[in-house]
């Protein structure tokens, strides 16, 4: 456990220098260029708004020339609807409401399944403190080559805050 | 980590360190409620009961008993609904926009405007559901699959975009908000001592822990909630200003409106921003993160906004006159000179006026001159959207129906009443939830955090 975010940056870069892999880092708050570091990779969620989005447009489209254009079309003003390609400047706008609904739902939701974050799930922070004002660096052994007393040793050289060593078993 | 300019005005002051500012945001959630929140809760919540009584009278009996009659069809139920749509604007506006500016000002506000927003929109949505009168019919507006023909709704009516671009932005707007506020309620699930507080929080939280992965998820969406929500926020009140553009009343069928009514409600959005922070700053304590710099930066949003509204009057005026086309022109002469000329030169000193003192650094960096004006330019946009409303109704092409109208009690009872369930809602977000956005806070305590900026100008 550390106490800022600049000592843990520092100490995740050195036992990642020492061969040690990082399993998750907890902190309060997004701390810039830890990702490259812990070998976190961007994620792709953005593809997925997109995604939703395109089928948003494509949805409204749909529908819209099935209902004006296919199902039922109606003279309004003097300005029948006969065709999609005639009558899509006044499909513009919603449009461009049923993507943009589409790909922001779209993605909150696939963002709160693909964290685990959802109503009525436990909070697994190891220490209540990490949502404060420390930081915290998870290692286990299963994922080390190097032995439980090399990797204390290699802890203890970094701005240490706090160790807290757990036995699952 | 980012640097930032040691001559840049520090936006958090004081000596803070990252528990310092869990504690000055958490705190007053865990303490008792302070005796000046109780007193205005309790004038806000009987405001708003009357309300609910005026909503459900109106239903009840009908919307004649708004002063409405045959000419003027649109008054006050319209104009509030645009007045709060429009307040409802600088929310999303603070967020999205100024995250994709990377303005970092907006850390210390964008939570509790976000959170206006949101109660704005409510607001502004009552209005166009009981003005059909017959609220209980009000799924009609959606494409549904219906025994009269299956007779769909007109996608080629303004109207109906506006029922898609007012139901997205709430929704958009609310995931935003929500979004953000998961890891704030986590860390006040962390802290919290009684059972109940913490099994409450804990739900709200969704067992968010801060791994490394999630925060990178995190800041993705958040971006790109961003990139979108930043076009909804124009179309939205471009959508709103077409239910009048695309109609043919003389005064409404400009085509202007789109970007005049979209800087008209950043601009009464700003204003209102400022009216609720400047109480809630004092009240809760939190003057070390929203201080002079950012109402300042605020009233300058509102000169720029202020004066692009101002420029849109005098067009109007203008093109009225050029375009030669006399109903036009006759309009904007009955809206000077009419029987609502009243209305029209107190919206056009409010808005385009008074704004113009902010020019006056004493001014933009006063806090009580702040609040006053505030308060003048939300008066002042809501006589904006009556007179838009109001005197282009009133007399038309064909003077025989020229008419007038008179707001009932019933009008100003709904009209105060949403205020009250505004208030009321926003005083229970200021008791309950995270007012300002920790974990965002946090990341530039040491970029532009006062002590980090010594600390920085003394190497």
């Amino acid at each position: 456990m550390y106490d800022d975010d600049d000592k843990l940056m520092e100490a995740a870069s050195a036992l990642v220098a020492k061969g040690i892999r990082v399993k998750d880092v907890f902190s309060p708050f997004p701390v810039h260029g830890i990702d490259p570091i812990i070998g976190v990779k961007r994620t792709r969620l953005g593809i997925v708004a997109f995604m939703f989005a395109t089928t948003g447009t494509t949805l409204a489209l749909l529908g819209m020339w099935y209902f004006m254009i296919s199902d039922w079309p109606m003279n309004i003003g003097g300005k029948p609807s006969f065709s999609l390609i005639e009558n899509l400047p006044a499909f513009i706008p919603v449009t461009f409401e049923f993507s943009v609904l589409c790909g922001a739902h779209g993605m909150a939701i696939t963002y709160l399944l693909r964290n685990g974050t959802l109503p009525g799930m436990p909070a697994t922070n190891p220490d209540p403190r990490t949502t404060d004002d420390k930081f915290v660096i998870e290692i286990t052994t299963e994922q080390n080559a190097l032995s439980a007393a090399e990797m204390e040793t290699a802890i203890k050289e970094t701005q240490l805050f706090e160790l807290s060593i757990k036995d699952y078993e | 980590m980012q640097k930032e300019a040691a001559i840049r005005e520090p936006l958090i002051l004081g000596d803070k360190s990252y528990k310092d500012i869990t504690d000055d945001v958490v705190g007053p959630i865990e303490g008792p409620a302070p005796i000046g929140w109780k007193i205005m809760i309790t004038i806000s919540s009987i405001v708003a009961v009357y309300g609910v009584g005026s909503i459900l009278y109106l239903l009840g009996t009908g919307i004649g008993v708004w002063g409405l009659n045959k000419t003027v069809g649109w008054a006050w139920d319209i104009t509030n609904f645009v007045w709060w749509v429009g307040i409802g604007h600088a929310g999303t506006l603070i967020s999205a926009v100024l995250l994709l500016f990377r303005q970092k000002w907006r850390m210390a506000i964008n939570r509790s405007a976000e959170a206006m927003t949101i109660f704005a929109v409510i607001m502004a949505a009552i209005f166009p559901g009981i003005h059909m009168g017959r609220i209980w019919v009000s799924y009609w507006v959606l494409p549904l699959p219906n025994q009269f023909g299956s007779l769909w709704v007109n996608f080629n009516s303004p109207l109906l975009w506006d029922v898609f671009a007012i139901s997205t932005y709430f929704s958009v707007s609310l995931v935003f908000w929500y979004i953000g506020l998961i890891p704030d309620f986590a860390t006040i699930r962390d802290r919290m001592t009684k059972p109940l507080s913490k099994k409450i929080y804990g739900l709200l939280s969704f067992g968010w822990s801060g791994r490394a992965k999630h925060w990178n998820r995190f800041e993705e969406v958040s971006l790109v909630l961003a990139g979108i929500a930043t076009p909804l926020v124009f179309s939205v009140h471009s959508i709103v200003s077409m239910d009048f553009a695309t109609s043919i009343v003389p005064g409404w069928h400009t085509t202007i409106f789109p970007p005049y009514f979209v800087s008209g409600a950043v601009f009464s959005g700003f204003a209102m921003v400022q009216t609720l922070l400047l109480i809630m700053r004092k009240g809760m304590k939190l003057e070390n993160y929203i201080h002079v710099k950012h109402v300042e930066y605020m009233n300058i949003v509102i000169i720029v906004t202020g004066s692009i509204v101002g420029v849109a009057y005098l067009t109007e005026l203008f093109i009225s006159w050029y375009s030669g086309v006399e109903y036009e022109s006759y309009a904007f002469i009955n809206r000077f000179s009419g029987p609502y000329s009243w209305a029209y030169w107190i919206m056009m000193t409010c808005n385009v006026i008074s704004p113009q003192l902010f020019w006056f650094k004493k001014i933009r960096r006063s806090l009580i001159a702040t609040f006053v004006l505030s308060i003048v330019v939300n008066i002042g946009m809501w006589f904006e959207r009556y007179v838009i409303i109001v005197t282009s109704v009133h007399r038309d092409y064909d003077p025989s129906s020229w008419g007038e109208f008179h707001p009932t009690s019933v009008d100003v009872g709904v009209f105060i009443g949403t205020l009250g369930i505004f208030f009321t809602l926003f005083l229970g977000f200021a008791r309950f939830f995270p007012v300002l956005a920790l974990n965002e806070l946090k990341t530039i305590l040491k970029s532009s955090g006062e002590n980090f900026k010594k600390k920085q100008a003394n190497h």
